[in-house]
């Protein structure tokens, strides 16, 4: 039987059996790409690069290390000195960590500012938010593992938060640590979820994400859909094959963003205690509270906005309830935008200043988290927090007053 | 509004950098990780004075051999109290247990204790030690009030006593604040001499806190270079790649 493909010898071989070649074109040779992405537009292959790190360096680290409360913390400094490029594995993973959030920020961002999760991109959006929470409770699960005073109290504090919620809390806080505190249960159940059934859930969500996108093509810095004109050979006008296009292009960002992961793998492992906090250098203490227990950065947004909502009518529930919302409006924003220019570039000015406080109340935020909360800065807190949701809460209402510009046909040159 | 945004994102990088270090009263620790003199007279007074209660169990002696520049034979000669073999981590010989029923608290292990505190922390805490009779050891400490530690080396800083300035607040309540200190019995070392012995202790506690550190950097720099040499190969790549697309 001949191939559709019109490949032979081996590849022909595999193509009757298996849809290489036509893999290959669909989604490399052959997907196109508008030629106008930015600098915003590296941080997806990016992501996917941070994800084979973490993968990697994972399984090495696993292969040392010891999900005991007895030996985790010992096992971590077994690896950072007697394994053989132990510390570059370690610091990699660590890095990587910090670096997954940073990157997926601006990729959410890129999204944000050119309208990337409207119709038909929903379903992409979608998939795109569950790999972010998917990601926290990775991170989260993670920060257990080294067993230093940040990890237990950290993860304390966190699996505390469920305790709060009414009549079931304190009994689902005991399921979830497996014991009335954090403890060698507790590790073991979190080494087992982030080892093995969150990374399988997290690439399987961006297998999805990636067909979804390839489904309906990119977005661009335009907000034009390349897909409505096409040449005689029914190829998008403003489409490039994503390769060879994009996969040098893309290099080039990869090279750029490895060389700063590497200065800090190399020179600034703990980041100034951003990246590894300082407490985490100490083992776990169940009977000792640090003074002063902060997440690590990329959860310190919502953290600040667990803190900033005080307890009422007698629970603390509220906090828990708003930091959450604050994940899950996100799954809402392709139905709350209801404008119909998608790109940033073409939209009024109301939607650029509400993205500015946006992003500025955002910033402030992470930094409010990090620091120990005293009444001016609660009160910026729950200010910014207002903000935050303002933004989600007025895009419906948007386009009724808001003066877009006209959206060009095509893309526009750089 | 597109390079506002950037600006925006790039911004917050700075903030992600300040380090969250301890108060501003912390002196500034002198230490040299290429000293190598500084790291051995640095472990010569660990084994000696500290190790009495603290281990540093995370770390090997013929490693600490190795990275400060002393042989195996040197190190069991004269670093090795325990009957430890020189591949041993360095534990030492009381009992966690026992320890704690002495103390109150088990003396934490110090290999990752220039990581947790920071080394201008462990400097200042060695120079601050002062009299006070109300404590059970009869000395006290500047920056870590009330501390559970005896002034171990005193014999060798002799003992200092604090001169207090005196505010008074709003309420009219006097408050004290340690403004220095006056040495009041001397010690076998001048003071100079016992700072200089604190820096080397420093010193190769911060060693020891991570013995990769120098070798890290010396990699990181060719890994850098190479990566910047790859930039400019992929640019160049990527450009002719890119010249027919308009």
């Amino acid at each position: 039987m001949a191939n559709t493909q019109g490949t032979t010898g081996l590849l022909g071989w595999i193509d009757e059996r298996f849809p290489l070649t036509k893999m290959m074109r669909e989604h490399l040779t052959e997907y196109y790409a508008p030629k106008n992405f930015n600098f915003w537009y590296f941080f997806g292959s990016l992501a996917l690069l941070v994800l084979v790190n973490q993968i990697l360096t994972g399984i090495w680290l696993t292969m040392s290390y010891k999900p005991s409360a007895a030996d985790a913390f010992g096992s971590v400094e077994y690896i950072m000195r007697d394994v053989d490029w132990g510390w570059l594995i370690r610091y990699m993973h660590s890095t990587g960590a910090s670096a997954f959030f940073i990157v997926v920020y601006l990729h959410m961002f890129r999204a944000l500012i050119y309208g990337s999760y409207k119709k038909p991109r929903e379903l992409i959006w979608i998939f795109g938010v569950v790999i972010f929470l998917c990601l926290m409770a990775e991170a989260f699960m993670g920060y257990l593992l080294p067993w230093g005073q940040m990890s237990y109290w950290g993860a304390q504090v966190i699996i505390n938060l469920f305790s709060a919620i009414p009549g079931i809390g304190p009994d689902l806080s005991v399921w979830i640590r497996g014991d009335y505190v954090v403890s060698d249960a507790t590790l073991n159940r979190f080494f087992s979820l982030h080892v093995i059934a969150v990374p399988l859930v997290l690439v399987g969500l961006v297998v999805a994400h990636i067909i979804a996108l390839h489904e309906v093509g990119s977005n661009n810095p335009d907000g034009v859909e390349i897909k409505k004109v096409k040449g005689p050979d029914g190829k998008p006008l403003d489409g490039i094959p994503f390769h060879p296009y994009y996969t040098v292009k893309d290099l080039v960002g990869v090279v750029v963003f490895l060389i700063f992961f590497s200065v800090v793998i190399f020179f600034m492992p703990e980041m100034g205690g951003y990246f590894l906090e300082h407490p985490n250098f100490d083992p776990a203490d169940s009977m000792k509270t640090p003074a002063h227990i902060a997440p690590v950065w990329y959860f310190t947004p919502f953290y600040a906005m667990l803190r900033a909502v005080p307890s009422f009518a007698g629970t603390q529930i509220w906090g828990v309830i708003v930091m959450f919302a604050a994940i899950l409006v996100l799954f809402f924003l392709p139905w709350l935008d209801r404008s119909p220019v998608k790109s940033i570039r073409y939209r009024g000015f109301l939607f650029k200043a509400g993205m500015v406080l946006f992003v500025v109340s955002f910033l402030i935020l992470g930094y409010l988290g990090a620091l120990p909360p005293d009444p001016l800065r609660t009160a910026l807190a729950q200010t910014c927090t207002f903000i935050y949701f303002a933004f989600f809460a007025a895009l419906p209402f948007l386009p009724m007053i808001e003066k877009t510009k006209p959206v060009p046909e095509r893309v526009t040159e750089q | 509004m597109k390079k506002m945004l950037i600006a925006l994102a790039l911004l917050a990088l700075p903030g992600l950098t300040m380090a969250s270090s301890g108060g501003s009263h912390l002196m500034t620790a002198p230490i040299d990780l290429h000293n190598k003199a500084s790291l051995q007279k640095g472990a010569q007074l660990f084994v000696n004075y500290c190790m009495g209660c603290h281990s540093l169990e995370h770390q090997r002696y013929n490693r600490m051999a190795r990275d400060i520049g002393l042989t195996d034979e040197q190190v069991k000669d004269n670093l090795i109290f325990t009957g430890a073999k020189v591949g041993d981590t360095m534990q030492n010989a009381m009992p966690k247990a026992d320890a704690k029923k002495w103390f109150g608290v088990t003396p934490p292990d110090l290999t990752l204790i220039a990581r947790s505190r920071g080394v201008n922390y462990l400097y200042t805490y060695l120079l601050t030690y002062y009299e006070d009779p109300s404590r059970p050891y009869g000395v006290n400490n500047a920056v870590f009030p009330n501390t559970g530690m005896p002034h171990v080396l005193w014999q060798l800083q002799g003992m200092q006593k604090p001169v207090y300035t005196v505010h008074k607040d709003a309420e009219g309540h006097e408050n004290k604040t340690i403004e220095g200190f006056e040495l009041v019995q001397p010690g076998s070392m001048s003071p100079p001499e016992y700072k200089e012995a604190i820096t080397d202790l420093v010193n190769f506690l911060a060693y020891v806190g991570e013995p990769i550190q120098l070798e890290r950097q010396q990699i990181g720099i060719w890994v850098v270079l190479f990566l910047v040499l790859a930039f400019v190969v992929f640019y160049l790549l990527k450009k002719e790649y890119w010249k027919d697309v308009h």
